[in-house]
């Protein structure tokens, strides 16, 4: 006596078209915000980019001249800014993601480029920062976040301290040449500091005992500085050669104190 | 394990997103069809009615309950009234006696057996063509009897009426919040009424016809949630059961965290029980939206709360585990400059998909209080809503789950003894 009621299927199937214009309106909207950010770190990457050609063909302009001359533009505040937003990128949008992987490809390079820049004007100019590379690795590595952690902080500590830090895994050449070089093995985290490798897990005791010379350079947080830019290690390199009283023509450097004279 | 985590998360608010949808794409196809009785309304006839009151130890809230049968706008001679006491250990009895005199109303007194055996016993004294139950914790708008039988009236396929359940007085966040709640139900219930897929026949002031019982036989335990069973066996047999939106009943709802928790747990292990008892109805589409829409809502609403906690919850560990990693490697550190940046502003599609769920269950409750015909509109009390439920929910549902999962085992142990000795 009770008949069942007929399905009204065709609410069934408008439902569902409904549904799925709603999941893919939030996989455009998605995709969208996605793209703006990888185009906001490709510009940055450009930017750096622009910056180290044009501080690389000033040094070799400049290279019979003295280093008082050489102003650079290198940020290094902006590679580590960099640094973490492509990081976030890798947990957010996928490590598999061939946009955050050409991302990740490029700023290896810049920092390798950087490093090599850094190196020779340093060499030229006399003083001695810490440079140091540090290879992880993003999967199954627990000291990797942990050594992550304790080369934040002394780079924080230590301005002097310059890292780099490489994706042991990445399919890079340039990266895989460096890594020959300095024979880094797969026991990561790895460091190569000041051209000697460390493998394992590095504390900040560690690295603070093997290199006394950054105690020298420390942050003093009781001296009001000025805010501070990856400009400041270079200005740092170059008042060590020529102190500031001399230097009037470096346009940037009255604004910093230098730590190191305090 | 991500791509396993991501389909889980996408199949869950796909169903999600699109039962949500289905009341709404309702609501915007069937709305000129809610009607709104005016408060001089006439029925062609007034049927017969009774009104089962089972109370255990209600002594509180009784009087009250009965005062607002009394005062219902219906024909006196038309309307009878059992108060069922199920062998209440405080005064209840006592209480019941100033009634004895009252030809509208009947007393009745047995052993405590259980809310389904006091109704049961209402049942078998039943002389009127409809009966409904009221729970002695609720009490009910004058003009709920007439709006509910003018339901009848419009239709004689309907075999059952739902009203609309109000909480009365709110007093504190905890009811506030059930207010939300019970406003959202109200809109659901009215949408699965349309498309026949109402699945309980609340407690307080669902009204029957009287061959209901007559054909399908009496309450049964059903887990203590003899409200969802009974639905669940009219929609088996294609009973037609509807919703009156303007038939007002006011309950008195748990006041405090413990009472809403163990109030849930009580539904929630009735939902999954009678879901396994009438599981033939999952998924079959002989048995419309029931089988098709309700239940399976009912199901991955319980799995996508706890899966939506635990994910919540692993996060905030992973995180918290995170910084005492960090503290232990390089100590405090107060150097980090904290600064905001747009950058790092989640948007995966996850984000999406949860405002639209979210701006979905603003509007329902939006709709829900448009249709009970109260004056408010948005509050943040709806905001409130949201964060507690999806606090403490997903321990009611564990809970629930646990237990039902747990008498599962019991029972069937039991069984293979019964077995073992037979054998």
């Amino acid at each position: 006596m009770h008949q069942p009621e007929p399905n009204n299927w065709r609410n069934y199937i408008i439902v569902f078209f409904v549904t799925c214009v709603v999941f893919l309106s939030a996989l455009w909207a998605s995709n969208y915000f996605t793209n703006k950010k990888i185009d906001q770190l490709r510009g940055v990457e450009d930017k750096i980019s622009i910056d180290l050609l044009s501080s690389e063909t000033q040094f070799s302009l400049l290279q019979e001249m003295s280093c008082k001359d050489i102003s650079s533009t290198i940020l290094s505040s902006e590679l580590n800014n960099l640094a973490e937003k492509i990081s976030y990128s890798e947990s957010n949008i996928g490590t598999e993601n061939t946009d955050v992987i050409s991302l990740k490809k490029y700023y290896s390079l810049l920092e390798i480029k950087d490093y090599l820049l850094m190196k020779k004007i340093t060499e030229r100019c006399g003083d001695k920062p810490i440079f140091v590379l540090y290879f992880y690795k993003n999967n199954d590595c627990s000291d990797c976040t942990k050594q992550g952690y304790v080369l934040t902080s002394l780079r924080e500590k230590y301005p002097n301290l310059r890292v780099y830090s490489f994706d042991y895994n990445l399919d890079l050449s340039a990266l895989k040449a460096m890594v020959s070089i300095y024979k880094v093995p797969d026991n990561l985290p790895a460091l190569v500091i000041n051209g000697k490798v460390y493998s394992g897990f590095q504390s900040i005791e560690e690295v603070e005992k093997t290199f006394p010379q950054l105690k020298a350079t420390e942050k003093k947080p009781a001296v009001k500085t000025p805010s501070k830019t990856g400009l400041d290690v270079l200005t740092q390199v170059k008042d060590l050669i020529n102190p500031p009283s001399t230097n009037t023509d470096v346009p940037v450097a009255p604004t910093v104190v230098p730590t190191v004279k305090n | 394990m991500d791509s396993i985590y991501s389909v889980i998360f996408y199949v869950f608010a796909f169903i999600s997103v699109y039962v949500q949808m289905f009341f709404l794409v309702t609501f915007l196809q069937k709305r000129k069809q809610i009607v709104y009785s005016p408060d001089d309304l006439k029925l062609d006839n007034y049927p017969t009615v009774t009104i089962m009151v089972p109370c255990y130890n209600e002594e509180k809230t009784l009087e009250k309950t009965i005062k607002s049968l009394l005062s219902l706008d219906y024909p006196r001679e038309k309307l009878k009234i059992f108060i069922i006491d199920d062998g209440s250990r405080d005064n209840t009895w006592n209480l019941m006696q100033q009634y004895n005199n009252n030809p509208n109303i009947r007393i009745f007194h047995k052993e405590n057996g259980g809310k389904h055996t006091a109704l049961n016993l209402g049942l078998k004294n039943l002389e009127s063509e409809f009966v409904g139950c009221l729970d002695a914790d609720s009490f009910v708008h004058p003009q709920a009897l007439k709006r509910i039988m003018k339901t009848f009236e419009s239709n004689d396929k309907i075999m059952a009426v739902a009203p609309s359940i109000l909480v009365f007085n709110p007093k504190n966040i905890i009811q506030t919040v059930q207010r939300v709640e019970y406003e959202m139900a109200n809109y659901v219930k009215k949408m699965l009424g349309f498309i026949g897929g109402i699945h309980v026949t609340p407690g307080p002031f669902s009204i029957f016809r009287k061959k209901v019982f007559d054909e399908l036989g009496p309450y049964r335990k059903a887990h203590n949630t003899e409200d969802q069973e009974i639905g669940l066996r009219m929609q088996e047999h294609w009973y037609k059961i509807d919703a009156c939106p303007d038939a007002y009943v006011y309950t008195n709802s748990p006041d405090s965290i413990m009472k809403l928790h163990r109030q849930r747990i009580r539904w929630i292990y009735g939902f999954i029980r009678n879901l396994i008892d009438y599981r033939r109805l999952l998924f079959k589409k002989k048995y419309g939206a029931v089988g098709l829409l309700t239940l399976p809502s009912g199901i991955v609403s319980i799995i996508g709360v706890i899966f939506l906690f635990l994910t919540i919850t692993y996060n905030f560990f992973k995180f918290i585990i995170d910084k005492i990693i960090q503290l232990y490697t390089v100590g405090l550190n107060f150097n980090h400059i904290f600064s905001f940046d747009w950058f790092f502003f989640d948007t995966k599609i996850a984000l999406f998909l949860s405002i639209v769920l979210y701006i979905l269950v603003i509007v329902s409750v939006m709709i829900g209080r448009n249709m009970t015909r109260e004056k408010r509109t948005f509050s943040f009390t709806i905001i409130y809503f949201i964060i507690i439920y999806a606090v403490v929910a997903p321990f009611w549902m564990l809970i629930a789950i646990y237990n039902a999962i747990r008498s599962k085992e019991s029972s069937w142990t039991l069984e293979v003894e019964r077995r073992a000795r037979n054998n």
